[in-house]
């Protein structure tokens, strides 16, 4: 499976996506490239990661010059087709910008940046991203953001539809105001669109893959993972944490 | 056009540039003329402590700079070592303490901004970042707004920039109350055979400016740091520059992509006063002249006067010389980045500097002679403090009756207690390399691939105990190097150099200057014996405010190598009932300990001494403990003493746990058995399996190990010879130490 990492002036999980697909990954059958966000065509690519960063150095607001870049119409005809789309932390707001998600990424309850180890509910519909990680899993990975605050203007249309994806919980597994990090409405660590085929969360799987670097914790490949099982259009249950 | 008009120079003048009267005459012999306006603002900076290193370099000249791993010690942008496997890295730490002050978000965020520049410069991809802070009294009405205020511009910079944070320092004492201190390092991985330095060589070569735009940002910046704070000083603030870490992420792309090709001769930051100390330098490391043309540099505002253009501190830029002919390949990689890339100007056989502007010359200055500076051999003088502070007053300091309330003020004091408040703000695991992260081991590591694919370890430890320093300048300093060195040691990093930023008083006054010379002699003396050389560092004097000098703080920043980075070790506990251990002596000394200063209210004594035939062998069996896997967790006996750091342990866990203790007596009082302090202690665990390993390697290095007690429980309980001391239940441990610093922060 095929997947193509864009770059955007500014992003800097760009390399970190890249190892995780086309190095971390490839025994599993991945593999990677970069794509410059001045190019108009994606090239031969199976799925695309927008990645984390500050493109643009998030002037103006974080995501919104980026989801004008020319790569972006390309990313735009990539999902209508679609084709998955996986856009983390400063992804996920470029792709809210861009209009491939609903809702926003407000600056955080506390006003401050927060790098922490989060843990996830895994719910929502079926998406490319988490099909084979089982409903009500909950997994751990770490987030690194300012602006994460996820708000919608119709949160209870988005609950109906499904379209709630991660959750921010306890360790054991609970949704509880305790458990959110940066003040998200319901909790929403990510969203996925109608279709549910483009998915934005804040957190970081790609930090989440190997037991050296994640704290004791590689709950992250389970979302790379159902991507290939989608891909091979195999039924799989991967990883994540206790039920 | 006609010449703009420029200020009449004369010794008054220079005086308002800080050039003192002999400096000032020194300059006209030498120029044979009187200086033009704009060059008496370049030789200004250029002879700014700050720049030319006038008071120190006399004495930084006796460090050791050398060795089999030393691939390029100090004298260019940063230090460059060996890690094998045809890699190096390139690290080096830089104050910018009086801007913080003054501003601290933008202050704190050009720091990190500049010496990232300094690391990539040489061809390196920085992958880790240290800070080390300093701040006033936590009641201090400036404290929480600069703390703020820096912490956040720490963030605001690198997270952006997208560097992890992986280490550091941070303390609070009334010395810095005026004075704040903000020393920023960065560590890059450059292949050995690729570094680049700033020469400008090969005459008739281009110079290209490239990065932001200049504007009247940060003008005598330099100037700035190389004086006294007095009430005037907020009037400073429009020379702290601003900074841009996008335009820094976009410049440090397009620099390491130009080094994939050979198109390039040199290449310099343009930090510190700017375009003039990065032509001049790069002029006289290649005993060539370089001409520029003022007219060509990109501006952000209109009118700029050569002075102006000249001394500019704006941050993100960089000049570069390339290979005639190739100008248009390096624009093109530039453009990409959509970067502002001009060619400014030439380099010339003349041994000058020549800056034009419409057609008309306004500086025209020898580089070697800008270049050398001064030097000079300020008096010295023992300071009278030092008697004064010699003894610490043990009877004024009776054994306390709770020792377990004791050890939860010690816990929750703003040096002690966790700084997950501030490391909370930066991230530290992006680039997908941070192995240990802040604040759960005594050092940061970060991955590095070899070329072959096996994954090695680079490890960080920084910081300073100044208290020490302040005490016994000369020993303080030696035991800055231990305590690093220790640091490195108990995450299984093999310590390879240091580099040094050393912040202190107004040189001027013998007593600072004393201060200086003898922790210089102490960090060579240290540096020697456990042979890590220096390989970079900085120099901040004028750390004073009103008259009232901070302590001596040479903050160091040691690294060190894991052959393999899953030999890593952490502070925390790996699970119940494992042996724990003291390795090294198992008391310390009350004398200018953590603990003599929050429970007893007094900076004295004498700190315990590094013992280098005694200690060496202590970190040595910890590297060979280490190298066996014997261990579950080690931790360095620093701050706090034994009983800080087991609390610590337990509380590093995946889970806290807690410990039972049981020391044996030895003479001391059980509060220097619990709290004191001493160099080349450890506290380590290990599965009761390992007991006879970890006593036979601990035998053969002749390291003192005594088993103390054994890890698990819902408290901490620790007994002297059996009699119990205290016993604190884990959520009790754990409350004091979280809160101890976020409260005074928030």
């Amino acid at each position: 499976m095929k997947f193509g990492v864009i770059r955007f002036p500014g992003s800097n999980c760009d390399d970190d996506a890249l190892y995780v697909v086309d190095k971390a990954l490839a025994p599993e059958g991945a593999s990677g490239r970069i794509i410059w966000h001045k190019d108009t065509d994606l090239g031969a690519v199976d799925a695309v990661i927008v990645p984390g960063g500050f493109s643009y150095g998030d002037y103006l607001r974080a995501g919104a010059m980026a989801a004008h870049s020319p790569i972006m119409a390309a990313v735009k005809r990539f999902a209508e087709a679609g084709g998955p789309v996986l856009g983390i932390c400063n992804g996920f707001q470029i792709l809210c910008e861009s209009g491939l998600l609903e809702g926003a990424l407000a600056r955080n309850e506390s006003l401050q940046f927060i790098c922490a180890d989060v843990w996830c509910v895994v719910e929502g519909r079926r998406t490319p991203f988490t099909h084979a990680i089982p409903a009500g899993r909950h997994i751990r990975m770490s987030i690194a953001h300012a602006e994460g605050r996820y708000t919608h203007p119709e949160i209870d249309r988005l609950e109906r539809e499904g379209q709630v994806v991660f959750r921010y919980c306890t360790a054991d597994g609970e949704v509880s105001p305790e458990a959110n990090p940066n003040g998200s409405m319901d909790n929403i660590a990510g969203v996925c669109n109608a279709a549910g085929n483009v998915v934005g969360l804040m957190p970081h799987p790609e930090r989440a893959v190997e037991e050296l670097l994640g704290h004791g914790g590689e709950d992250g490949r389970s979302l790379f993972l159902s991507a290939l099982a989608w891909e091979r259009g195999t039924p799989a249950r991967v990883g994540g944490g206790a039920l | 056009m006609s010449r703009a008009p420029e200020p009449v120079v004369d010794a008054e003048l220079a005086a308002e540039h800080g050039l003192s009267a002999a400096e000032y005459q020194q300059l006209c012999d030498r120029l044979g003329r009187t200086p033009s306006y704009t060059e008496l603002g370049i030789v200004s900076v250029m002879w700014s402590e700050h720049c030319s290193y006038k008071s120190s370099r006399k004495h930084l000249g006796s460090l050791p700079t050398t060795g089999p791993q030393v691939i390029l010690g100090p004298g260019e942008n940063a230090g460059v070592v060996d890690i094998g496997d045809g890699q190096a890295v390139v690290f080096k730490m830089e104050s910018h303490n009086h801007p913080s002050y003054l501003e601290p978000y933008q202050g704190a965020a050009t720091g990190v901004g500049g010496i990232c520049r300094d690391v990539f410069t040489m061809g390196a991809r920085p992958i880790a970042l240290a800070d080390c802070l300093r701040f006033g009294r936590p009641d201090h009405p400036r404290t929480q707004y600069l703390l703020g205020g820096v912490v956040h511009g720490i963030g605001g910079y690198g997270n952006s920039f997208g560097v992890p944070n992986v280490a550091g320092d941070v303390n609070c004492d009334a010395s810095y109350d005026g004075n704040i201190l903000v020393n920023a390092f960065c560590l890059g991985l450059a292949k050995a055979d690729r570094i680049f330095k700033g020469t400008a060589a090969g005459v008739g070569n281009p110079l290209i400016y490239v990065g932001a735009k200049t504007g009247r940002d940060g003008i005598h910046g330099a100037t700035m740091a190389s004086a006294e704070f007095g009430e005037d000083s907020e009037e400073k603030r429009p020379a702290v520059q601003v900074g841009d870490p996008f335009m820094e992420k976009l410049l440090l792309e397009a620099c390491l992509e130009l080094m994939e090709s050979d198109c390039l001769v040199g290449i310099q930051d343009m930090g510190a006063a700017g375009l003039t100390s990065s032509s001049v330098e790069m002029a006289a490391r290649a005993g060539s002249g370089v001409d520029i043309d003022l007219d060509l540099v990109p501006q952000r505002e209109t009118e700029m006067t050569p002075y102006e253009l000249l001394l500019s501190e704006s941050q993100e830029r960089m000049l570069m010389v390339v290979h005639a002919g190739r100008e248009d390949e390096a624009i093109a990689v530039f453009e990409k980045w959509d970067l502002d890339a001009v060619v400014v100007g030439r380099v010339t056989d003349t041994g000058r500097v020549v800056a034009r502007m419409h057609g008309e010359v306004y500086a025209d200055l020898p580089a070697d002679f800008l270049a050398e500076g001064l030097k000079y051999d300020r008096p010295a003088e023992r300071p009278a403090y030092l008697d004064e502070v010699a003894t610490l007053d043990v009877d004024a300091m009776p054994v306390p009756d709770d020792l377990g309330a004791a050890a939860l003020k010690l816990l929750a004091a703003p040096n002690v207690a966790s700084k997950e408040w501030v490391i909370g703000q930066y991230d530290h695991n992006v680039r997908h390399g941070t192995v240990i992260r802040p604040g759960s081991a005594d050092a940061g590591v970060v991955r590095v691939f070899a070329p072959d694919g096996r994954a090695k370890g680079v490890a960080i430890a920084a910081g300073c105990q100044s208290r020490m320093v302040y005490l016994d300048p000369y020993e303080g300093a030696r035991l800055v190097i231990a305590e690093m060195y220790a640091n490195l040691v108990a995450v299984g990093a093999r310590p390879l150099a240091i580099t040094d930023c050393l912040n202190f008083g107004n040189p001027e006054k013998p007593g600072i200057m004393w201060q200086f010379i003898e922790a210089v002699r102490g960090i060579g003396d240290a540096c020697r014996a456990l042979n890590t050389p220096v390989v970079s560092g900085n120099v901040s004097f004028y750390n004073e405010t009103d008259g009232q000098a901070i302590k001596p703080t040479p903050m160091i920043a040691m690294v060190g190598v894991l052959d393999d980075v899953s030999a890593h070790l952490s502070c925390g506990f790996a699970g119940d009932g494992q042996v724990i251990a003291a390795v090294g002596r198992v008391g310390g000394v009350l004398d200018g300990s953590e603990y003599a200063d929050v429970i007893g209210g007094q900076q004295r004594g004498r700190p315990a001494p590094l013992d280098i035939e005694a200690h060496k062998p202590v970190f040595d069996a910890m590297l060979a403990l280490n190298g066996a896997r014997a261990l579950s967790s080690a931790h360095d006996v620093s701050e706090g003493g034994l009983l800080v750091t087991i609390a610590e342990s337990m509380l590093g866990a995946s889970r806290p746990m807690g410990a039972k203790i049981d020391l044996p007596k030895n003479g001391d009082r059980p509060d220097a058995l619990l709290f004191g302090e001493a160099p080349a202690r450890f506290v380590v665990s290990y599965p009761r399996e390992k007991a006879d390993v970890v006593a036979r390697i601990a035998a053969e290095y002749g390291a003192p190990l005594t088993p103390i007690g054994e890890t698990g429980g819902p408290s901490l309980d620790v007994a002297i010879n059996g009699a119990p001391a205290l016993s604190l239940p884990v959520e009790q441990v754990h409350h004091a130490w979280t809160h101890g610093f976020r409260d005074i922060a928030e």
